[in-house]
């Protein structure tokens, strides 16, 4: 194994020298565009998950004004949306349509493609020491299949009836039927199209993250040496790799459902009026197919957001990781466990009790290697010697939701609770903390984190520090009351409460949850311009370690070409985690291990 | 005008933060590097403690507002919902407890372990012993939530009593339907082409079958309190769910595949209105599954009353078959009692 990673890695050092030669051949075209650089591809990724972002959250403000203030009209939105919002209210169709895409955008769009698109591309290859992804080719295909999945979503808004709107789940018959909602007429074709393009994207990338992991490390990067990042990353895209396929042969059958008169998801069904001959079907197995992707994506989602905290509250605490081989083994435990545990997305569908109790045993066993993590961040952070970055604040807070939002999966992933709150806004309040907010957080702290090293200029310091504490407050405000109004039943995807009177005492919190969701919104905006105000005009980086980090990127230069080191690539001595050891503050981890060093 | 004035101060407050924030960086740059950072950490640790301790209070704050309104308070309306509040209480116990002593840990460590001159961080990799200390003590109160969680679980999913009233109910977009079976106890049988909205046979049952001449037909649930009730569940379109919040249950509803759910309703709709102060109390059925753009107008109404007054409800209904084919209904006008066995039989002769 080792001969191999080395006679790999200095075939590749050539072929990247080759290439330190001639790339300032380059066209615009090619460096910016076409580019196979992973650090351009990566920015690309980041940008168009950015611009993603700041849509999926505006749909989210848009039906909250509706949600908090169902009375009211507003007549600029008419201008805007056209009938969508007649009379300056939004139509329940469009609510729903909003809904949809909001979710669509962030869980996919966003924080699988913008998250582990972005830091799988820049940081795999910087850190493991490879000049660039085992098929560059392949990794820019990547970006354009997600490009073109990006393309075909958007144009789904411009279509006439609409784009889907039966939730990012697109449980059929709803979605299989044109008749039973607007939303399910070409929307919905478009929507499966553009998902069958973006899973095309997730694999390619997937699979080159794998091969790159494995096969091109530096010399002396065993994988007990890479950073948790990189550990994090390489779990993620197994998971994409096995699961994004079953999603899309389900979305495959889906669409023949549609168009081709087969009856894979439908049975015994009248819809408006019409006697459908689709016989034998099951609409239950769509959710099988789903949610055995659909599962393992809320880990997609959280994995690299993981890797990067524990990187980070590291390399912020001046403190080695603690456990780092229990912080491997419980991201491979969750990997494994991701797996076997869809179905708890399912306990109220009918399914046999037994089956039930299996998916409740294997959930709840998740619970304990997230405990292990979290219990070894605090330790980390254990009479450490703590830096406030704002990379630092997003990861303690990453920390924070992540134990808020987990412990309440104890009650969803709990059957009998379930019962009860399945479909609640209990369970909106559950995700949306511990994978919507959390993984957010480990994805603006690895922006601020890694920012220079992406574009050699710091992001402002203070509206960091604004962006990170009207975030962490404002996700709280928004999240932690609703974990009431799910308790008291009240069901996800309505679009207005006051005809019931079980549900209808909550409206006030309502109206209070989208005023902070619009400042939170507004915060992100200023997120969105200090990002790319700095591009151009930020604090230039002057340190090439500006973190104090023992991992490889910071051997680099501060503004690395195609090929990432212009000499040889550094060679690794260390595990990336030996901060205040023997009375130094940090040690990089291709410092040769001295004579007299103690052991860890 | 008022939109322009609106969106005129949004974005004057974006350029002052902005412009602050711009400046604020070249006083650092003034002042030095080191020392602004030093300041910025002593900002930033008091900052995370208070947002422990007012967060706290917040959370206790948001109890007192809104645990009142989550239903808890008034009981479980179903003896079989009894387990599931138990089952609540006791996770809410448990990670609540968790919740607490995890986050003061996150947000003191924080504080207390700050960067200060002179001062160097513990080297401190790995433990084994507490490894596996934080993997056991998980371990052991997971295993606690997950038999008691299985044992409700069962208990609630377990074969309906076999004295249960029998109810039908079946969604549609957007509404929900009731049938119930009638003298005889058994519904009859249904196939979905049979559908017929003009002739008013919009469940698609199968007036062949002589068990559906007496079913009922109804928009609107009644139960009897204190009596098992069994729902079994139909879609017509596309997959609803009949959410019970009172009764701490739901099941969802699927073309194709009928599913069931049995409960006991434990108060009459009038001791509700008592129990929770609430004139308009009503108990209502959530459609708990996106179902198209209706969804959130899928409400149904559940009447539970005294047993007395569910049998002359019953008694009040006519059979929907008489609705559908008046011409089949031996009995012009509903007078006498002893009429229950006969016509059915005259019917099922006149049929054959």
């Amino acid at each position: 194994m080792s001969t191999v990673t080395v006679e790999s890695t200095t075939h590749h050092q050539e072929h990247g020298d080759a290439h330190q030669e001639h790339h300032h051949h380059e066209t615009f075209i090619t460096k910016y565009v076409f580019s196979q650089d992973h650090k351009t591809i990566a920015k690309q990724f980041l940008v168009t998950g950015i611009i993603w972002a700041i849509i999926g959250g505006l749909f989210s403000v848009i039906f909250r004004l509706q949600l908090g203030n169902p009375e009211s009209t507003y007549p600029w939105l008419e201008d805007l949306l056209g009938h969508w919002a007649k009379g300056g209210k939004l139509q329940p169709e469009f609510y729903y349509a909003l809904v949809t895409m909001h979710g669509t955008i962030l869980v996919f769009f966003v924080l699988t493609a913008g998250l582990s698109g972005t830091f799988a591309n820049f940081l795999i290859p910087l850190q493991i020491g490879a000049r660039d992804m085992a098929s560059p080719m392949l990794n820019m295909l990547s970006y354009w299949f997600f490009f073109l999945a990006s393309v075909i979503m958007m144009s789904s808004l411009f279509v006439q009836t609409g784009p889907a709107s039966g939730g990012w789940t697109i449980y059929p018959p709803l979605s299989a039927l044109g008749e039973a909602s607007m939303g399910s007429k070409i929307g919905m074709d478009l929507w499966l199209i553009s998902m069958a393009m973006f899973i095309v994207s997730s694999l390619l990338g997937g699979l080159n993250y794998i091969t790159t992991i494995l096969n091109m490390r530096t010399k002396g990067m065993s994988m007990t040496r890479m950073p948790l990042t990189v550990w994090a990353l390489f779990f993620t895209a197994v998971l994409g790799v096995l699961s994004f396929p079953v999603l899309l042969s389900g979305a495959i059958l889906l669409l023949f459902d549609r168009n081709l008169g087969t009856s894979f998801y439908l049975s015994d069904i009248v819809v408006a009026g019409k006697i459908l001959p689709n016989e034998g079907g099951s609409a239950i197995l769509f959710q099988h197919l789903f949610w055995f992707l659909g599962h393992p994506e809320v880990y997609i989602i959280l994995l690299p957001a993981m890797g990067m905290s524990s990187e980070i509250l590291s390399v912020n605490s001046r403190k080695p990781i603690f456990g780092y081989m229990a912080m491997v083994a419980s991201l491979f435990a969750i990997t494994i466990l991701a797996f076997l545990v869809w179905a708890h997305h399912m306990f109220v569908t009918g399914l046999n009790p037994f089956l039930g109790s299996v998916f409740v045993l294997l959930t709840l066993l998740i619970a304990v290697p997230s405990a292990i993590k979290v219990f070894n961040w605090l330790t980390t952070l254990w009479r450490g010697n703590i830096r406030f970055t704002p990379a630092m604040l997003f990861a303690i807070g990453f920390v924070s939701l992540f134990i808020s939002g987990g412990l309440t999966g104890i009650f969803l992933g709990n059957s009998a609770l379930d019962i009860h709150l399945h479909d609640t806004y209990f369970v909106i309040a559950h995700f949306h903390i511990v994978m919507g907010v959390a993984s957010f957080f480990g994805m603006f702290a690895g922006v601020y984190h890694w920012y220079p090293k992406m574009f050699g200029r710091y992001l402002n310091n203070t509206l960091a520090y604004i962006h990170f504490w009207v975030t962490i407050i404002g996700a709280y405000l928004i999240f932690w009351p609703m974990h009431y109004e799910g308790l008291a039943g009240m069901p996800r995807r309505y679009y207005d409460f006051s005809n019931w009177e079980s549900f209808k005492m909550f409206g006030g919190l309502n109206e209070f949850i989208s005023v902070v969701a619009l400042v939170v919104f507004a915060v992100q905006i200023l997120f969105v311009i200090n990002f790319f105000y700095s591009i151009w005009k930020g604090r230039k980086v002057k340190d090439q370690n500006p973190w104090e980090a023992n991992t490889l990127e910071w051997t680099t230069p501060i503004r690395p070409g195609h090929g990432n080191w212009p000499g040889d690539i550094p060679e690794v001595h260390r595990w990336p985690y030996d901060y205040s050891k023997d009375g130094k503050d940090f040690i990089p981890q291709d410092v040769p291990v001295g004579a007299d060093e103690s052991k860890h | 005008m008022k939109d322009f004035y609106f969106i005129a101060i949004v974005v004057i407050i974006f350029i002052v933060i902005f412009q602050i924030a711009k400046a604020s960086e070249y006083v650092s740059i003034l002042k030095g590097e080191a020392k602004t950072k030093k300041q910025n950490n002593k900002i930033n640790g008091f900052l995370l403690i208070s947002f422990l301790v007012l967060g706290l209070i917040g959370a206790w704050y948001c109890n007192e507002l809104y645990y009142g309104k989550t239903l808890f308070t008034q009981g479980s309306a179903s003896v079989e919902g009894e387990k599931i509040d138990l089952m609540l209480y006791i996770t809410i116990g448990v990670t609540g407890t968790v919740f607490v002593i995890t986050q003061v840990l996150l947000f003191w460590f924080s504080f207390k372990y700050q960067e200060k001159e002179g001062k160097k961080a513990f080297y401190f990799p790995h433990n084994n012993k507490l490894e596996l200390l934080w993997t056991t003590v998980p371990a052991i109160f997971l295993t606690i939530l997950i038999v008691f969680g299985l044992k409700f679980w069962f208990k609630v999913t377990s074969d309906a009593p076999k004295d249960a009233v029998l109810v039908e109910i079946t969604g549609h977009q957007f509404a929900w339907d009731m049938r119930y079976p009638g003298k005889d106890g058994k519904l009859g049988k249904k196939n979905y082409k049979l559908y017929n909205q003009p002739s008013g046979n919009t469940l698609a049952v199968d007036f062949e079958d002589p068990e559906s001449w007496d079913d009922l037909h109804t928009t609107e649930m009644h139960l009897p309190v204190g009596k098992p009730v069994k729902l079994v569940i139909n879609a017509m379109d596309v997959i609803h769910d009949v959410g019970l919040s009172h009764f701490r249950l739901k099941m969802d509803a699927v073309p194709g595949i009928p599913t069931t759910m049995w409960f006991t309703p434990k108060y009459t709709t009038v001791d509700m209105k008592k129990r929770t102060g609430n004139p308009n109390f009503v108990y209502e059925i959530s459609c708990d599954q996106m179902c198209g753009k209706g969804h959130f107008s899928m409400r149904g109404v559940i009447v539970v009353e005294t047993e007395e007054e569910y049998n002359k409800w019953i008694a009040s209904q006519k059979p929907e078959y008489f609705t559908l084919f008046p011409e089949k209904n031996p009995i012009k006008e509903p007078t006498t009692d002893s009429s229950s066995t006969k016509p059915l039989a005259q019917v099922a002769t006149a049929t054959n």
